[in-house]
């Protein structure tokens, strides 16, 4: 199977140039002006942006256990829809991907939908009840491609020591998602004038920055790496910026919803906007952007987390955490740092394509000849009004919908193949 | 009529509407005193008080006023109800619609509860206290009453509330409603018991309440909920007492006309002295009976009555 990509504005060395892509197999071949092959089959890119495929490095699938909130179809179906040919999945399902046969079920169900590629994340410790570690080393030969407890956050500071000490030995990266409970005390959103106003529990910022603060030191104490799971405030970012820049292996995401959205969303009760981290406020989204200009924040992940309609249409405080993100993560941040001027367009494929595979450790995020043909093909100029309710995700739970967004997937193409894309 | 279908909150409500629900309720204190408690302002319509949570006064007082409009009132207690079978508030809402009912007050231990039921539901919701967030009749009823005490200008008054503002949406209504009608607001409490950034509400805030009660005209107490004690929000009641609680000798240096108010229920010497609760300057239970004049104007107007 071979394809040509004709007169697109190919992504190489940090520019947009009008060439051709030529992919045989799963290699992107040839890259040229004007490349004369005959191809199984030609795709005509005149006026769009050809873009190494966008790699999430954080999402939920919710299968098995979950399905009626998303399952490994269609949460790869809305994957593909976003421009992603690889994704990271959270071991939150029921059984807790802590196990071999939970793992390999799900390695086996995406190779058997075959859309995008999925490298599960395995949990840190056993049940995630941070008690007891999983066998990293076996779930890592396995397929796992990283370790987190991700929403029930390793509490015990020595449990997380042990998790990074034994990781090392492995080779196996840990992922973060920094929340002392303590502080968090049962909060749901964020602590400030918003929550104030409508009388909903906060959480304090410092729940995020304690912890932060606990993983790089921890890092830096047994000189091994650690990523820290959606960066939400001021401070984590300054914390990290810090940790950097004494030499700490410390790298770290955040979700587009923390660098577009405040906790103003909350004054309508819209529990589309419930989300963990909560939303802050302007000035954390604008330390948030800083972070992503100055190599501070490695990467944009989505977080992507469906729920169903029934789940969010309840009490805020009733409401699970979480936005549907796979659909509108590219827009949001084409839209709210390419266009809004903080950066160019090769700087924000570097936070969602280059930088989420390398830290992983897999292939893609670039587009040069030899490298894995995972390509999204993106319309830099349509713009739309999010709704929601046509996602593909089961998941149609949005903070974004009903907003103006700009920077349309078109195609994408995994493994030089091309895949089916909706719209 | 209020050209609204729901009353979920003061922070919404604009001044006009505010002082239609207040002038409609003077007419509907006089009703109330006449001796003869009826009248037909409801007659054919059907109100539910919707409970998750107890109440003895909020509950009564709209029940009351709905009895004496001649409303057919239903009362279901969350704990008695399906809501202990699983059954979602929506749920609960869409079977209130289908028994025709006409006004839901809602009581719910949740911020935002009554709002969700108000997006799904056909009949008007009454806020009847949401978690932390409002408690919007109530509030009305202490402006009715400062009103009367004051007049009908509330701009200048000077407003202390002492206690439990993290935790009070009476405070949260009062903050909205009287801000509105340019009164001066000042909180005390705890640290512990503040919101953060409260004070870009436009009130002013204290830590000291015999600084903040020189010459206030309006001293209104918080119910302290005692069970926060084991949340360590505060040391203990005799602290909270000493610091923060309404007694004879705070009250003597408010203005000398100053008029003591609390939502209810009360703790006796924990936020109010027990003789500052019961002396002259307490209005505690003519709020009780104002309440009822407020809720009966309130439903009037939401049903499309005239004022």
């Amino acid at each position: 199977m071979s394809i040509l990509i004709r007169n697109g504005l190919v992504l190489k060395d940090g520019e947009l140039k009008k060439l051709d892509v030529y992919i045989e197999g799963d290699k992107i071949e040839k890259i040229g002006a004007d490349i004369r092959v005959s191809a199984d089959r030609t795709l005509e890119a005149d006026g769009l942006a050809v873009l190494p495929g966008f790699v999430d490095m954080h999402c939920h699938l919710r299968e098995p256990g979950f399905e009626y909130k998303e399952d490994i179809f269609s949460g790869t179906c809305a994957a593909l829809q976003g421009g992603y040919t690889s994704i990271a999945c959270m071991p939150n399902t029921d059984p807790v991907v802590d196990n071999l046969a939970v793992l390999k079920y799900v390695i086996d169900r995406a190779a058997e939908i075959d859309n995008c590629k999925v490298y599960p994340i395995a949990a840190v410790t056993k049940g995630q009840k941070g008690e007891k570690l999983t066998e990293m080393g076996k779930l890592k030969e396995a397929g796992a491609i990283a370790f987190s407890d991700d929403g029930r956050p390793v509490s015990d500071a020595n449990m997380m020591r042990l998790a990074l000490e034994y990781a090392k030995g492995v080779d196996a990266l840990v992922i973060s998602h920094c929340e002392d409970m303590s502080l968090a005390a049962g909060g749901v959103v964020n602590e400030g004038f918003n929550a104030t106003i409508v009388g909903l529990r906060g959480i304090t910022r410092v729940a995020e920055e304690l912890m932060v603060a606990r993983e790089v030191l921890l890092a830096e104490a047994l000189d091994y790496k650690v990523h820290i799971a959606h960066v939400s405030t001021a401070n984590s970012v300054s914390l990290i910026r810090e940790a950097k820049k004494r030499g700490v292996k410390v790298t770290c995401e955040t979700c587009p919803h923390y660098f577009s959205a405040t906790d103003e969303e909350i004054l309508s009760f819209n529990t589309n906007a419930k989300i963990n981290p909560p939303l802050r406020t302007q000035a954390d989204v604008d330390a948030i952007i800083a972070g992503l200009k100055d190599g501070t924040i490695d990467v944009i992940a989505t977080d992507h987390a469906p729920h169903h309609a029934d789940e969010k249409n309840r009490e805020f405080d009733l409401a699970p955490n979480g936005t549907s993100g796979f659909e509108t993560a590219f827009s949001v941040g084409y839209t709210f740092l390419v266009e809004a001027g903080h950066m160019d367009l090769a700087e924000l494929v570097d936070l969602m394509s280059r930088n989420p595979a390398r830290i992983l450790g897999i292939d893609g995020g670039e587009i040069s000849e030899g490298a894995v043909a995972d390509i999204a093909i993106v319309d830099l100029e349509a713009d739309y009004v999010v709704d929601s309710s046509r996602f593909v995700s089961k998941g149609k739970n949005s903070v974004f919908n009903g907003w103006k967004l700009k920077g349309i997937p078109r195609s994408v193409i995994v493994n030089g193949r091309e895949k089916e894309i909706r719209s | 009529m209020l050209k609204r279908k729901d009353l979920l909150g003061l922070r919404d409500l604009s001044k006009d509407e505010m002082l239609q629900i207040l002038g409609t309720a003077v007419e509907m204190k006089e009703i109330i005193e006449s001796g003869d408690k009826k009248t037909g302002h409801l007659v054919g319509k059907n109100v539910v008080t919707l409970f998750y949570e107890n109440s003895t006064r909020t509950r009564t007082s709209f029940e009351t006023a709905a009895k004496i409009m001649s409303a057919n009132c239903t009362s279901i207690s969350a704990s008695a109800s399906s809501v202990q079978k699983g059954e979602t508030l929506i749920d609960t809402g869409l079977n209130l619609d289908s028994l025709l009912t006409d006004i839901i007050v809602l009581r719910h231990n949740m911020s935002g509860a009554p709002h969700l039921l108000a997006r799904n539901v056909r009949a008007s919701v009454i806020n009847g206290g949401d978690g932390m967030n409002e408690h919007p009749t109530q509030a009305l009823l202490d402006i009715f009453t400062m009103r009367e005490e004051f007049g009908d200008d509330l701009r200048g008054l000077k407003v202390v509330i002492a206690g439990d503002v993290k935790h009070s949406r009476v405070a949260r209504s009062n903050i909205w409603g009287l801000s509105k009608l340019g009164a001066l607001v000042t909180v005390v409490a705890p640290r512990t018991m503040l919101p953060l950034e409260i004070e870009k509400t436009g009130v002013g805030v204290s830590d000291d309440l015999d600084e903040a009660i020189a010459g206030a005209n309006v001293v209104m107490g918080l119910r302290v909920q005692l069970e926060r004690q084991n949340a360590s929000l505060l040391p203990s009641v005799s602290e909270y007492m000493r610091f923060y609680g309404i007694t004879d000798s705070r009250m003597a240096k408010a203005d000398a006309q100053a008029i003591l108010m609390h939502p209810g229920p009360l703790n006796r010497n924990v936020e109010v002295g027990s003789s500052a609760a019961d002396g002259d300057n307490s209005r505690i239970l003519k709020q009780v009976t104002n309440g009822v004049a407020v809720r009966m104007a309130l439903m009037y107007l939401l049903t499309g009555g005239k004022v």
